[in-house]
């Protein structure tokens, strides 16, 4: 495994996890997200959480009247993984008590999952859940392609993108709008987004038409940045002659022809690519099918390949920011968009990490803090938690964060005034 | 019956005005007293209607002229005219019985809605362009027009998102800016341009959005009733015949076995050379293959299976031998895979008996993606891949042809019934096929030499009838599925 978890070892979770959760999980912050302001009667209440416990025990439909019966549950079983599911109509903990039929799924976030098990047809580097620094580049493109398209196409502006803690990555779209969308609208958003279909028995995988959509064009010009040095470059995708072959499977069987033709003897992979560059820009001119192939190739191996069905379902559980991830014992970290070109997921800090980090002997920084923490002693457990965070690697993850919900409470803050504005206008 | 007590206003006859239009997105229940008799006829001929809406849909293009023609000539069959209002009456009455009827599963659900949809369309795309104003201002469709400045700013963009529309046009092109939410449609299939959560909708793609409400409008509508329904089964003459009419909507649903064990497991691998259609061959091969197929596969594959007559212990024990050759040892089965099978045969969750998946859910719903293997064969595979394993499969290079130019016409499951006939060396088969499971019967009525070792595969058990003219309703549901 490429992977190293050298500091990680999956048998001490049991271990961690009550620190975790009693020292270092941000429940402030996540409560505040989850409340949105409160602008929603029981909107937090009624949110369904599923535990999954040791030995994969799975446990749906909890749900907490207040942050801190979240906390104290959550300190109690100690859950080796947190999903989020929808906003339903009662309690989801008492929702054998409700007539059946009545207890329905009526918001959530629009989510989106990207796996990186779903590329394995075009990375040469690794398979299934192994992930390196090289395909990791299929991610930094899949969040800048859907994040400029559910920003300007969309208009959506609250997106929350997550790291998954293995090999992945996820994206919270937390627009009032995102929330309130049906399952029929959540689904053509996932389809007006997917541009790669098919299944084991497809072989080329994305085939575009005249005229192309402003939405393509635009998702193009991010994969042309990465292409070069991603595909041709590290992946090789023009390397062995397996690999040569796989690429022309996707041009049109004529110009196939001509292309084995003229790339006969050429060895380097960029001119190879330039040589089908060029033939596709020969073609241009000709009213046949087919001929965007150049594009379609750089789809089919670098844009994002979303689990539609994830999107798709208004009650569809989705993994936990800020849970930790049993295998790789990575925190499930949101993604600073600024820095996303440079987020590396092997310096996502485990859950042994940021413990260890707890144990190292206080700054006098800290330590003069602390006294005075002292003096009020009614807050100062909460805050000694508050600080405790702070003294490991989780702090930056979680301080984006905050400023993520400060975003979120601005824009609904702008909208109370601007309600309360036209009720001044008479 | 009385759907509803309301009151009316003075002076005004809302039913009668309701019926001047030539078409309604049926807001409104009808308020009259109808016979026993009556609705029964009603609720029969709707179902007819929406079964050859179906039908039309799955054997030609739709929206093509053919498509047209050949709806235009059933409507009048089936006495479903909307033009002239006097039968307006009973496609009013009509659909709002089986709301009742289909209310119930959101399979049910979805299959009513799809029909009365692309009857929808079929009825307002000829309706005259007054009239199709007249019905978006009636119901309040309107939204703002972009402005000349706007339409020059983003003529490039306006042009490179709609297929009808060319360079010379857009100026001349009224264009409606629509929240996102109302355009799904074209939204899903990049047919429009969006900017800021707003579909830039051509005049002539207005439809999309008419139907995209009137889909909502049903949906919803749909769960309301679903929600009231416990007072509509209380009642005994109503209870059977919706339960009778909510289980024609595919025929037969493959779910209740009588051979149960009656397959041994040795007798899969043959019988999937010999009586499977490609899909299920697809599928076990590439279990055997892998030792392992994803979520969509099994969930095929297995309630198939279960339709065919394995058992829940056969089938916990084939998914198990096979798993465990792969990466999946058995304890991880145990835990992670066997729940979802128990859950198939209703051991699990809620308890609901599955009904293995008819053509029409495999072709329309949850397309495969990387790692799939589950699917329709004919809709889901590159031509080429699809003529090469044809060709393995000894299909005649002939055969092979007629398939493809089915698959190319997008009739899936006429091709599926080609390779059927090729496969087993029948000319002109009997059926018409909607479902693997009946290809799996069919296959094994005809390896038999006509005799039916399976035919104690039943239909729906049959409801209660609690009058003579029910039974004969029934039989009349009957011949439906039988040609369907």
């Amino acid at each position: 495994m490429r992977m190293s978890y050298s500091d990680y070892d999956p048998a001490c979770l049991p271990d961690l996890l009550p620190l975790y959760y009693r020292r270092l999980f941000p429940f402030s912050q996540y409560y505040r997200w989850l409340n949105y302001g409160g602008v929603q009667k029981n909107y937090f209440q009624n949110r369904e959480f599923s535990f999954t416990l040791k030995d994969d025990i799975y446990v749906r439909y909890q749900s907490f009247s207040t942050q801190n019966e979240l906390e104290k549950e959550m300190q109690k079983m100690n859950p080796y993984k947190i999903d989020i599911g929808a906003v339903y109509s009662h309690r989801p903990n008492q929702h054998n008590t409700v007539k059946s039929g009545s207890f329905q799924a009526l918001e959530k976030e629009l989510v989106f999952d990207i796996d990186m098990t779903d590329y394995d047809d075009v990375r040469t580097c690794c398979s299934a859940a192994d992930i390196c620094s090289k395909c990791w580049t299929l991610m930094t493109i899949a969040i800048h392609i859907l994040d400029r398209a559910l920003r300007d196409d969309f208009g959506f502006q609250h997106l929350l993108w997550v790291y998954s803690g293995r090999r992945g990555v996820h994206c919270w779209v937390c627009d009032e709008a995102a929330r309130k969308l049906s399952a029929a609208g959540r689904s053509a958003v996932a389809e007006y987004l997917s541009l790669v279909k098919g299944g084991e028995e497809t072989v080329k995988k994305v085939v575009l038409t005249d005229p192309i959509h402003p939405f393509i064009s635009a998702s193009l010009e991010v994969v042309e940045k990465y292409f070069l040095e991603y595909a041709v470059q590290d992946q090789d995708i023009l390397g062995r002659k397996e690999c040569v072959d796989k690429v022309l499977a996707l041009v049109p069987e004529d110009v196939r022809n001509e292309l084995q033709t003229k790339m006969k003897g050429v060895k380097q992979p960029e001119k190879l690519w330039k040589m089908i560059k060029n033939e596709a820009k020969n073609k241009q001119g000709t009213v046949k099918k087919g001929q965007h192939f150049e594009k379609e190739i750089m789809l089919q191996y670098c844009y994002p390949r979303l689990d539609v069905n994830v999107s798709k379902g208004v009650n569809h559980l989705l993994k936990s920011p800020f849970s930790v991830h049993p295998k790789t014992g990575r925190i499930s970290v949101p993604i600073d968009l600024k820095e996303v070109d440079s987020f590396d997921p092997f310096v996502v800090p485990t859950i042994s990490r940021i413990c260890e980090e707890l144990d190292r002997p206080r700054t006098e920084e800290e330590k003069s803090e602390e006294s005075q923490d002292k003096e009020n002693e009614k807050d100062a457990v909460e805050t000694r938690k508050m600080r405790d965070y702070k003294r490991t690697s989780l702090a930056k993850y979680v301080k984006y964060f905050d400023s993520f919900l400060d975003g979120m409470t601005r824009s609904w803050k702008g909208e109370l005034l601007r309600k309360s504005d036209d009720q001044m206008e008479f | 019956m009385q759907f509803q007590r309301r009151h009316r206003k003075l002076g005004t006859n809302p039913q009668s005005e309701l019926y001047l239009q030539p078409l309604q997105f049926y807001g409104e229940p009808p308020l009259e007293n109808i016979s026993l008799a009556e609705f029964e006829t009603f609720a029969v001929e709707r179902l007819k209607l929406l079964k050859t809406v179906e039908n039309l849909g799955v054997s030609y293009v739709k929206h093509s002229s053919q498509y047209k023609l050949k709806m235009d000539n059933e409507l009048r069959l089936l006495h479903f005219p909307y033009r002239p209002d006097t039968k307006r009456r009973k496609d009013h009455i009509s659909h709002f019985i089986l709301r009742l009827a289909y209310c119930q599963t959101e399979d049910l659900r979805r299959w009513f809605i799809q029909q009365e949809v692309d009857l929808f369309r079929y009825r307002f795309t000829d309706l005259p362009p007054q009239q199709k104003l007249e019905f978006l201002h009636k119901n309040n469709l309107k939204y703002n027009t972009l402005s000349d400045k706007e339409k020059n700013e983003l003529s490039d963009k306006l042009l490179m998102s709609s297929y009808s529309v060319s360079g010379v046009t857009v100026e001349k092109l009224e264009f409606y800016k629509v929240p996102f939410q109302d355009a799904l449609d074209l939204v899903r299939s990049r047919k429009v341009y969006l900017k800021a959560g707003f579909a830039f909708v051509p005049q002539q793609d207005i439809v999309t959005i008419v139907l995209n409400d009137f889909r909502t409008r049903l949906s919803k509508a749909l769960a309301l009733t679903a929600r009231s329904l416990p007072a509509v089964h209380s009642d005994e003459r109503l209870h059977p015949l919706l339960n009778h009419l909510s289980h024609a909507y595919l025929g037969q649903d493959y779910s209740i076995q009588k051979n149960v064990g009656k397959i041994s497991l040795e007798q899969i691998d043959s019988l999937s050379g010999k009586s499977f259609p490609l899909c299920m061959r697809q599928l076990h091969q590439a279990l055997r293959e892998n030792h392992h197929l994803r979520h969509g596969g099994r969930m095929q594959y297995g309630l198939f299976l279960k339709g065919i007559g394995i058992s829940l212990e056969q089938a916990l024990q084939f998914w198990r031998s096979e798993f465990i050759r792969g990466k999946v040892d058995a304890d991880k089965f145990d835990k992670a895979y066997a729940y979802g099978i128990r859950h198939m045969y209703g051991k699990e969750g809620k308890r609901a008996d599955y009904t293995p998946y008819s053509c029409m859910k495999v072709i329309l719903s949850n397309p495969p993606s990387q790692g799939d293997h589950h699917g329709c064969p004919f809709r889901h595979s590159d031509p080429e891949l699809l003529k090469q394993k044809l060709q393995f499969y000894k299909v005649s290079p002939s055969s092979i042809t007629q398939i493809m130019e089915l698959v190319k016409g997008m009739h899936f499951q006429l091709a599926c019934q080609k390779y059927f006939e090729v496969t087993h060396n029948v000319e002109d088969s009997s059926f018409s096929l909607s479902h693997p499971n009946q290809y799996f019967i069919e296959s094994q009525k005809a390896l038999g030499g006509g005799k039916d070792p399976k035919r104690d595969v039943d239909v729906p058990q049959k409801v209660q009838e609690t009058s003579q003219h029910l039974a004969e309703t029934a039989e009349d549901l009957e011949a439906l599925f039988k040609d369907g």
